[in-house]
């Protein structure tokens, strides 16, 4: 049990999240220990990506806490949470179209705690050979799979102890899905912990330690990935 | 026309144009990226203008008058973005309109309090005061030639500063995406203020470098701001380089107006409006 007794990465105690008037987060406990590999599961508009806006900030909590290595953080803005070795790979990616390729790499490039420079642009260029074919161009010119390497890429350019990534193959081609899989595995293999939220529950599976499911707000199963089966499939996923 | 009288004109339209530019940029830039429309944004020139005739009062000396300026109005600057524009971004265009049209009553009257209401005129400094002579009767004054190479040397420094440094491009992508900038772990809001303050030193350098050739005077600022929007309206709304072109266009196009067609001169960049929107609805450049 050394995850207990090694405090988290990062936290989430009580949250409850607003849009407006709806009640979207019902009290959600999750956590993500150092090196750890996460699912975060759950049907369409479950809240999973609700859940991690509300962790960084994007969306703050209106009650709960949110820590990183157990300071507190829930009020801080979010570059400051993402600067304590977090990054995060959105829905719809979130490349900048404006900027070429080069510098949506570039602009992201900082050290990560402690300093550490694993991550440089020509080892994130070694890592997705395909980027460095496509360096001049806009970031809105690249195919899908091109797009989520480049935001994967950009997220490494900072260093992080923990990647979340939303969504990490939607609307990618089987072949494409398999390649950005292999990414994770390595980024995993370095020792980076990941949140993956992804439709592909097979691929997720072989992948992670831990599974988090969500259903209306609420984490109604958080295990490790053995403890996940088919009935518990069926029950909330629904596929 | 005579070549000469040609080029003077010419001359005199590249230097409005690109004076024009200095105002119009910091506008589309914090509209482009803050989504803010100030309608206070001439006032900075106003401010600059009449810093410049103080500060050249009180210390005899122009050149160090503007770069004192600029420092002052680079704080003045920090200061309005923290205390009064940051709470605009959020909002709607019509509370931006009404804050900011309410900026210019303040700053108006304050002028009136500090500078008074009468009208001034700024000695050209010593060492731009030459003239070159073109004909027997026709010269042309070495000032204005070095607020033209000032403004181009402005325009190319804020080219590099956008395009080819790290700031910049976290400029660039906090106008598409700002959310996405803070969760790279990037301070935005430091960003905006550093934005806003680059646009408010830059509206107040035209109008100190220009104070010489326009002397300075109660509501200038209202004349520059109309200009300018039509600046960045042309050019596209958020587009620097399409307000370089439009702030070109413009300040030939009034130039030449005034000399060929001088019963209409009012009229013209509004014709040049019209015709580039029927042309082009969204300006000549799109935002980016
Ligand atoms: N900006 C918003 N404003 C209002 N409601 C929202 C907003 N974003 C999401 N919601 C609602 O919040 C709920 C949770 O959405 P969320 O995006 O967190 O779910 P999700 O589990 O990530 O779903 P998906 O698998 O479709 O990405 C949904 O009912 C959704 O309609
Ligand atoms: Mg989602």
């Amino acid at each position: 049990m050394s995850d207990v007794t090694k405090t988290p990465l990062l936290e989430a105690k009580g949250l409850h999240t607003y849009y407006g008037a709806s009640h979207i987060l019902h009290g959600v406990d999750f956590k993500v220990g150092a090196g750890e590999t996460v699912a975060l599961m759950g049907r369409n508009g479950m809240g999973k990506s609700t859940l991690i806006r509300s962790m960084l900030g994007l969306v703050p909590p209106r009650e709960g806490s949110v820590f990183v290595r157990g300071q507190n953080v829930t009020r801080s803005p979010t570059h400051k949470i993402t600067r304590s070795g977090i990054a995060y790979v959105p829905e719809g990616r979130g490349i900048f179209p404006n900027l070429s390729v080069k510098e949506n790499l570039l602009m992201a490039a900082r050290a990560g705690t402690g300093g550490k420079r694993e991550w440089t642009y020509e080892r994130v260029l070694e890592t997705f050979p395909r980027l460095s074919e496509r360096l001049s161009n806009g970031g809105a010119q690249l195919s899908g799979g091109e797009q989520q390497m480049l935001t994967i890429g950009r997220a490494l350019m900072t260093n992080p102890d923990l990647l979340i990534l939303d969504e990490a193959t939607e609307g990618l081609a089987p072949l494409i899905a398999r390649e950005i899989w292999n990414i994770i595995r390595t980024i995993r293999a370095s020792g980076i912990a990941t949140v993956i939220v992804d439709k592909n529950y097979g691929a997720l599976l072989t992948l992670v330690n831990r599974c988090a499911v969500m259903v209306k707000g609420q984490l109604v199963f958080d295990d490790l990935a053995e403890k996940m089966n088919d009935e518990i499939v069926q029950k909330y996923l629904g596929v | 026309m005579d070549f000469y009288s040609f080029l003077i004109q010419l001359l005199n339209g590249l230097q409005y144009g690109l004076l024009l530019f200095l105002v119009a940029s910091g506008l589309t830039l914090v509209f482009g990226i803050m989504g803010i429309i100030n309608l206070a944004h001439g006032s900075f020139y106003m401010i600059g203008a009449y810093m410049a005739w103080a500060l050249a009062e009180q210390t005899g000396n122009f050149g160090l008058a503007v770069l004192l300026g600029i420092v002052l109005t680079v704080i003045l600057g920090i200061l309005l973005e923290a205390v009064f524009y940051r709470h605009l971004y959020k909002r709607d265009h019509l509370y931006q309109v009404l804050m900011t049209y309410g900026l210019i009553l303040v700053f108006e009257e304050l002028r009136s309090i500090i500078w008074g209401d009468d009208v001034h005129g700024v000695a050209v400094p010593a060492l731009f005061s030459a003239s070159i002579p073109l004909t027997d009767n026709l010269s042309y004054p070495v000032y204005r030639l070095a607020i033209s190479a000032v403004c181009v040397l402005l325009a190319l420094g804020m080219y590099l500063l956008i395009q080819r440094t790290r700031l910049g491009m976290m400029i660039r992508a906090g106008a598409s995406n700002n959310e996405m900038v803070q969760a790279l772990g990037i301070n935005i809001k430091l960003i905006y203020t550093l934005v806003f303050a680059l646009g408010v030193a830059l509206a107040a350098t035209a109008g100190m470098i220009a104070a010489p050739i326009s002397s300075v005077f109660p509501n200038m600022g209202g004349q520059v701001l109309i200009i300018c929007f039509v600046v960045v309206v042309i050019g596209g709304i958020g587009s620097v380089w399409g307000a370089l072109l439009a702030a070109l266009m413009i300040g030939l196009v009034d130039t030449f107006g005034k000399v060929l067609v001088p019963d209409y001169a009012g009229l013209s960049v509004y014709v040049l409006m019209a015709v580039v929107l029927l042309w082009r609805p969204e300006g000549l450049f799109k935002r980016g």
